[in-house]
């Protein structure tokens, strides 16, 4: 059977990381499944926690007036799903649910940040990997700002 | 005759794939044609109107199929075209796709919107010769899934083997699929970067972003063909309008390797 660590060290997000760091961070996770249609989060929740995805998908969405939960993005699996947990105030901005059946490996947000406090070189690694998925899903959103596939007028 | 003069066809069959678009199955009127090759296109003739380079998006029983896009006066007049309509036809034009790729290759199709028609004969080549290849994923992106082309044609190709994923950039609220950019579909690839072979068509800067992507996950940039699209006019090479650099894409592409046209894309002279 897998533990906590193996499982974190397997996993994309977290490649490469010195067996030390891992091991610290496995203690404040723990695995999180999640039905199809669970909700994992509300917008402007507080955020306690970031999961990283190891099976399954996760919507995340924002409720539009007249609209209901309006789907913004898809987070699938090997990557990490939540970062608000990293900044005051500590509050989801968008809601988050599980698509299909999830598996999951919840961290806790509070420990990681007094871990990352204690070791600046645990830290700058983590900020390094969660800036990188910033960058990537910001990317993703220029593009889409662009509406390609729109007719040309 | 063929690519100089228009051929004859008449349209024997008009599909509605999305509120814009349609396929035409057109047949020869005179002599047919030579066999269009995957990624090969066509100057489609619109009588009294005009003439645009449609790719070829299979055969049918009688025929190339065309899917075109009403975006212009001339593809508008070849959208309304009804079954007995008669159009003319050039071709077959430029260079299509590197098929059939290496034996035991992993084969990844990255359609973004209308870019699924000149891809849709790569996946009826994969799935014609499946055992060719070791794994044959189609990433496709649309605006909407209303815009989706095909989807009645997915089920198929998933029986067939291939593993074929679909996101959109804006969800309906009946939509329980991936939302996003296609390049985040790649996740979802289990390939060996190495001997990928990548075909990619859809809007240019997609396609950019789809073979960045592709190279940075390790297909080599000579791995990853573009289907470009320029200004087509004679199909020839001969009247320049579609240059892109060295390149006149009726004539050198409109496939052409992220090799070559990598560094052509972002020039923003061409």
């Amino acid at each position: 059977m897998m533990t906590t660590y193996d499982i974190l060290v397997a996993h994309p997000f977290l490649a490469g990381l010195p067996p030390g760091h891992v091991e610290r961070l496995s203690r404040w996770a723990r695995p999180a499944p999640f039905r199809a249609g669970t909700r994992i989060f509300e917008e402007n929740g507080r955020a306690k926690r970031f999961w990283l995805i190891r099976e399954g998908c996760v919507h995340l969405d924002i409720r539009v007036p007249g609209r209901g939960d309006a789907v913004i993005e898809t987070i699938g699996p090997g990557t990490v799903l939540g970062w608000s947990w990293m900044f005051p105030p500590y509050r989801w901005h968008f809601g988050a649910v599980a698509v299909d059946q999830v598996l999951s490996i919840a961290v806790d947000g509070a420990g990681v940040r007094a871990l990352c406090d204690a070791d600046p070189d645990l830290g700058y690694e983590l900020t390094k990997r969660f800036m990188a998925v910033v960058v990537e899903r910001m990317q993703a959103t220029r593009i889409r700002l662009l509406d390609l596939y729109k007719a040309p007028a | 005759m063929s690519t100089m003069t228009a051929a004859r066809y008449r349209v024997s069959d008009r599909r509605r794939e999305t509120g814009d678009t349609v396929t035409l199955a057109i047949e020869p009127v005179d002599e047919p044609l030579p066999v269009f090759r995957p990624g090969q296109f066509a100057m489609l003739y619109a009588f009294g109107v005009g003439e645009v380079p449609i790719s070829v998006s299979g055969y049918g029983e009688d025929g190339p199929l065309h899917t075109i896009r009403a975006v212009g006066a001339t593809s508008g007049a070849l959208c309304r075209a009804e079954p007995g309509a008669m159009l003319g036809v050039r071709g077959p034009f430029g260079r299509g796709w590197e098929l059939p790729g290496p034996a035991g290759a992993d084969l990844v199709v990255v359609a973004g919107g209308l870019g699924l028609a000149p891809l849709r004969p790569v996946v009826r080549h994969a799935m014609a010769d499946r055992d060719r290849y070791r794994r044959v994923a189609v990433l496709i992106g649309a605006r909407t899934p209303d815009d989706l082309l095909y989807p009645g044609e997915y089920q198929d190709w998933r029986a067939a083997g291939l593993d074929v994923y679909t996101t959109v950039d804006r969800a309906t609220a009946e939509w329980g699929g991936h939302v996003g950019v296609v390049t985040e579909l790649y996740g979802r690839l289990e390939h060996r970067p190495a001997d990928t072979v990548a075909c990619v068509c859809g809007p240019e800067i997609m396609m950019r972003f789809a073979a960045r992507g592709l190279v940075g996950l390790g297909v080599p940039a000579g791995q990853v063909w573009l289907s470009l699209e320029r200004n087509m006019h004679c199909g020839l090479g001969h009247c320049g309008h579609c240059q892109l650099g060295p390149l006149l894409l009726c004539r050198d592409g409109p496939v052409v390797g992220y090799d070559e046209a990598g560094p052509l894309l972002t020039v923003k002279e061409l």
